[in-house]
Parts: structure tokens; sequence; C-alpha cells
């Protein structure tokens, strides 16, 4: 089988990604967001979420086919997300995968979200195949991570992760301190425009020199959104007003400095001339700015898939089972649950034994 | 055939014969694990169920502890999806009550009583089955205490279900389609929003 005919479903927050791929060719992505319900809250909340994938799938997979053009008999397997991501929304997809595998009587692959999005690379058809190996830095709402890759469906490491937050929360926490709306991510960007960066110093979370023998690759966010909110109140008592887009402009420059150095420190420590960006904040134009800029500067190459695949989306889940059915793997079992902290070196989840 | 699957407490799956037999069933009665097991349920019962094709999937609707519920309710319209059949839902306390009445001949009113977490008990009373034979409920579901379940039956006599007949759940839908009936809407039986509050204004960190 040459150019597998996947479908990918994908529920681990709070996009019902629904994606169909021939091989490494991109057929639909289409992806049912409940964000504007999560907004009121000011953060996704799982149960909202979970009842939204159940809403959203049987309507996202109908779209999904239509636009590829194929029926469900065309497939050759489905895939899903195991994990990681929130429990109660990850066994929406699985309960659906699981119903549709059986029901059509084709193999299942369950496969890691992170490892997906790095597989959403390889749906850009005008770039060069992703060369091996490659650090990625994932950097959404839900996660923030650095990976180092060696070889998308056998060989991937978690250099670092995030201690507390991930850098898409910090935007949410921070922009509803400066009484933005959610997500906040755009909120803080717009706001920044007009901001001086270096206006105020906030901490760079785990970069002294003390933190580097145990938390060199990971992140911590918290203490910057600590920092970020005794500074507003300290304005509050001091009756001036809160120069929203310096602090904008300053809160996100230590979470895009912090990101992108401790990733070009991986890429050095490692020898590894290439960084590969994906997540939802990678939508974040200074993130990208400051990443071109700076990985040119130390001669590292760039990859950044579409902001369509960055997100979380079912695209990139049936990328990474074609790649792994094309390289020769089995099936997974039927017997597979979510995994909300499934470790990135489980690619593929319950892989059945061979048969001697 | 119909298939019927439910998660509403363990993991039920079962295929009914258009004679209302069943044809095959398998269940769990752990109350977790639903996302674990249901696949190779519902390949089993199909292995099991003989070579006619299945024609309608009923979906219990619950109640039931959320996360485990709509994974059954996931799986039955993702089957129904991928043969291009159509979904009845069905209340997952009419099997229970269903069972009660034909199988342990029950007579006069009755509650199904499940378990709704936090110390809470899901509540439904029924007396008899109408023309269609689907089981006639004279109270609709509440959620009460489960320490004050008694007092709230007041004397009506109470069936706890801990786990409930995927075969008597497939026999209410096919009661009920071949009667022209929709006994639920396709939203599931939660009775509990979304256990969230509106945020506030934001925690002072001190100077
Ligand atoms: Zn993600």
């Amino acid at each position: 089988m040459s150019e597998p005919l996947v479908l990918g479903i994908e529920t681990s927050c709070d996009e019902t990604g629904i994606g169909i791929v021939r091989g490494r060719t991109l057929l639909s992505n289409t992806i049912a967001s409940s964000m504007d319900e999560h907004a009121r809250y000011g953060g996704v909340v799982p149960e909202v979420a979970a009842r939204a994938h159940l809403e959203a799938l049987q309507p996202s997979i109908d779209a999904a086919l239509a636009e590829a053009g194929v029926r469900l008999a065309d497939l050759d397997a489905v895939a899903v997300t195991s994990g990681p991501g929130l429990a109660g929304a990850l066994m929406v997809g699985v309960g659906a995968a699981k119903g549709l595998a059986v029901s059509l009587d084709k193999p299942l692959y369950a496969v890691n979200h992170l490892v997906g999005h790095i597989a959403a690379d390889i749906l850009t058809p005008d770039s060069d195949p992703l060369e091996y190996p490659t650090i990625a830095l994932l950097v959404s709402g839900g996660h923030t991570s650095l990976l180092h890759v060696r070889d998308l469906t056998t060989d991937v490491e978690m250099l670092g992760e995030t201690m507390d937050d991930a850098a898409g929360e910090a935007f949410d926490k921070v922009a509803r301190l400066l009484s933005l709306p959610y997500p906040g991510g755009p909120e803080i960007d717009r706001a920044a425009l007009e901001g001086d960066p270096a206006a105020i110093r906030f901490p760079r979370g785990l970069s002294r020199a003390s933190d580097m023998a145990a938390h060199r690759y990971d992140f911590s966010f918290s203490g910057l959104k600590t920092a970020v909110a005794r500074w507003v109140e300290r304005c509050e008592a001091e009756g001036t007003a809160v120069p929203v887009a310096d602090v904008a402009a300053s809160f996100r420059e230590a979470v895009v400095d912090v990101l992108v150095t401790k990733a070009l420190a991986a890429c050095e420590d490692l020898g590894v001339p290439r960084l590969l960006l994906g997540g939802g904040v990678i939508a974040n134009r200074r993130l990208r700015e400051v990443a071109l800029a700076r990985a040119e500067a130390a001669g590292v190459t760039v990859r950044i898939p579409p902001l369509s695949l960055c997100t979380d989306n079912g695209a990139m889940i049936a990328a990474l089972a074609a790649e792994l059915i094309t390289s020769g793997r089995r099936p997974s079992t039927l017997a597979f649950g979510a995994d909300s902290t499934l470790p990135v070196t489980e690619i593929q989840v319950d892989e059945r034994v061979a048969v001697a | 055939m119909i298939l019927a699957v439910d998660t509403s407490l363990g993991t039920a799956v079962a295929l009914i014969g258009d004679d209302g037999a069943s044809r095959a069933e398998a269940s769990t009665a752990d109350p977790l694990g639903h996302a674990e097991v249901i696949g190779d349920l519902i390949a089993r019962v199909l292995d099991d169920g003989g070579a006619d094709p299945v024609h309608h999937v009923v979906a219990g609707m619950g109640p039931g502890p959320f996360t485990g519920l709509r994974i059954g309710i996931a799986a039955a319209r993702a089957f129904a999806l991928g043969r291009g059949i159509p979904v009845l839902p069905v209340p997952s306390h009419h099997a229970a009550a269903l069972a009660a009445i034909e199988e342990d001949g029950v007579t006069g009113s009755f509650a199904v009583v499940t378990d709704a977490r936090r110390r809470e008990v899901a509540v439904t009373v029924f007396d008899g089955t109408d023309a269609d034979g689907i089981p006639i409920v004279i109270a609709d579901t509440v959620l009460v205490p489960a320490a004050e379940a008694d007092a709230h039956l007041d004397g009506v006599r109470r069936i706890d279900a801990a786990t409930l007949s995927a075969v008597a759940l497939a026999r209410v839908g096919a009661r009920a389609h071949a009667a022209g009936r929709t006994l639920t809407g396709d939203e599931p039986l939660y009775l509990r929003h979304p256990d969230v509050s509106l945020p506030g204004a934001p925690k002072k960190v001190g100077l």
C-alpha cells in the first residue's frame, strides 16, 4: 500500500479535528472549534469541550468526506489521538474511532498527539521533505514541549516541557490581568503593537545558571504571570494607569525570548541545525519573527507548517498514521484507551503483535 | 438486526434480530474503562450475531456519568455512520424498566435508580408498558441526593440497577422505531450543567 487513504480523528482539547490524507497529500482538514463556548470562562473547560466534541463529530466527518471527495468505504485506515490531552475529550474521539473502524472493518491506528504536530509538516507539498534529526518546539494552549526528532515514526525524545502553565495559557491569564478578552494570544499581540518590548524586564523562567543542570530545556511561565500581576497591582496601588501596550509587549517578549533561547540551545547542544515549530501559539507573529531572525544568525533552518496545520487538527493525526502504515507498522489493537499523559516516546499506542 | 450500545453504567452491547430475540450480547460491569472495551465488545457481538445486516443502532443516552456515557454514544453514532444507517436514541433507564417488567414480572409503579456520582442518584418512575410495548414513564428522570432517595420515592418500589441489558435497550429502540416514536433527543441526558463558575476578578498576588 503506497498511498494509504486515512481519516484522522483529533479531540484532545477544544478543537474537533477530522482530517483525510492520501499518503502525504492533504485532502481535508476540517475543524470545529468550541473556543467561543470557553470564552466566557476565560479558558478551556474540559466538560464543555467534551460535550462539544460529541456534537461536532458526525457533522465534521461528513464535511471532511465531502471536501475530500471520498467515501468511508474507500478508507484504508482510521486514526485517532490516544493522548496526551484532556481525558474526557480524548475518550469521545477514541469511542468514535473504534465504532467507525469496527463498522467499516478497517485497521485503526492510535497515535500520539505531540508527534502528530510534527507530522503536520509532511503535508506541505511545496517544501523539501523533513530532514532528520530535527529539534521541534511545540507551543499551544495545552503544551509547551521541546523535542528531539530522530525519526517521525520510531524515535522521538522529549527534551523538556513546561513545569506549570503552557505558553498559550500564560497568554490567556495575562490577557485577563490586562482586562483583555479570551483567547489571549491575539489580544496580547494587538495590545503590544504600540508597546515597547524592552519597557519592563519580566523574568525568564528556568533560565538562571542554577536552573541549567536540571531544567535546561524545561519551561515555566507561572512566575512570569505572577510578575505581571504584581506590576499591574502596583500601578493600581499607585493610582497610575496600567501601560497596557508596554506590559503586553514586554510580557510577550519574555515568553518569546525563553522559547527561542531554549530551542536554539537544544539545536546547538545536540548539533542539529534544524528547528520545526508547531502548535497554535506559532500563530504569534512576534514568536515567528524572533525565531526566524535568531535561528538565521545561529545557522539553524526553521520550518513552520501552514498555520491551519499548526493548531490542533485531524490531518496531522491521519498523516502520522499514513507514515506508520507506509513504514510497515501493524494497526493498534482495539484495547487502547485515552492516555492524558501519554509519553512522546509512544508514537503509536498498542500496536498489534505480529502473528507468526 | 439492531445493534445497541450503552455506557451509562458498565459497558453493554447487544444485537437483536428483527423478531426481537437476542442474537449476541457482550458486556462488562466495570463502571470505568468504557473507552478500552467498547471496540472489542462491538466486534465480538458482530462476530457472534450472524450475517444478517445491521440496519439500526440504538444508543443509550443516559443518565450516567458523562465521561463514560459519551463514549458509547460516540461509538454508536460512528458505527452507524460507517454503515450508513440511522441511530435511535433511547433513555438508558428504559432498558432497566423493560427488563424489570418483562423478565422479572414487576407490576405496578416502580423506580429505576442508578448512581449519578457525587452522592446523587438518578431516578425515573415507571408503571407498566404502553400499547407499543414501551415502559410508561410516570415521573421524569431527576437527580436526588442518595441519602434522600427513599424519602423522595415515598414508598414506591425501588429497583437499583448497577448494570443494564443492551438486549432490553435494543428492544425498546426497535419498538419505538416500529411505532414511529422518538423517545429522547440527540443530546445525552446530562441532567447537570458543566461544573464551572464564571471567572471573577483576578486574585491579588500581593506586592
Ligand atoms: Zn496540540
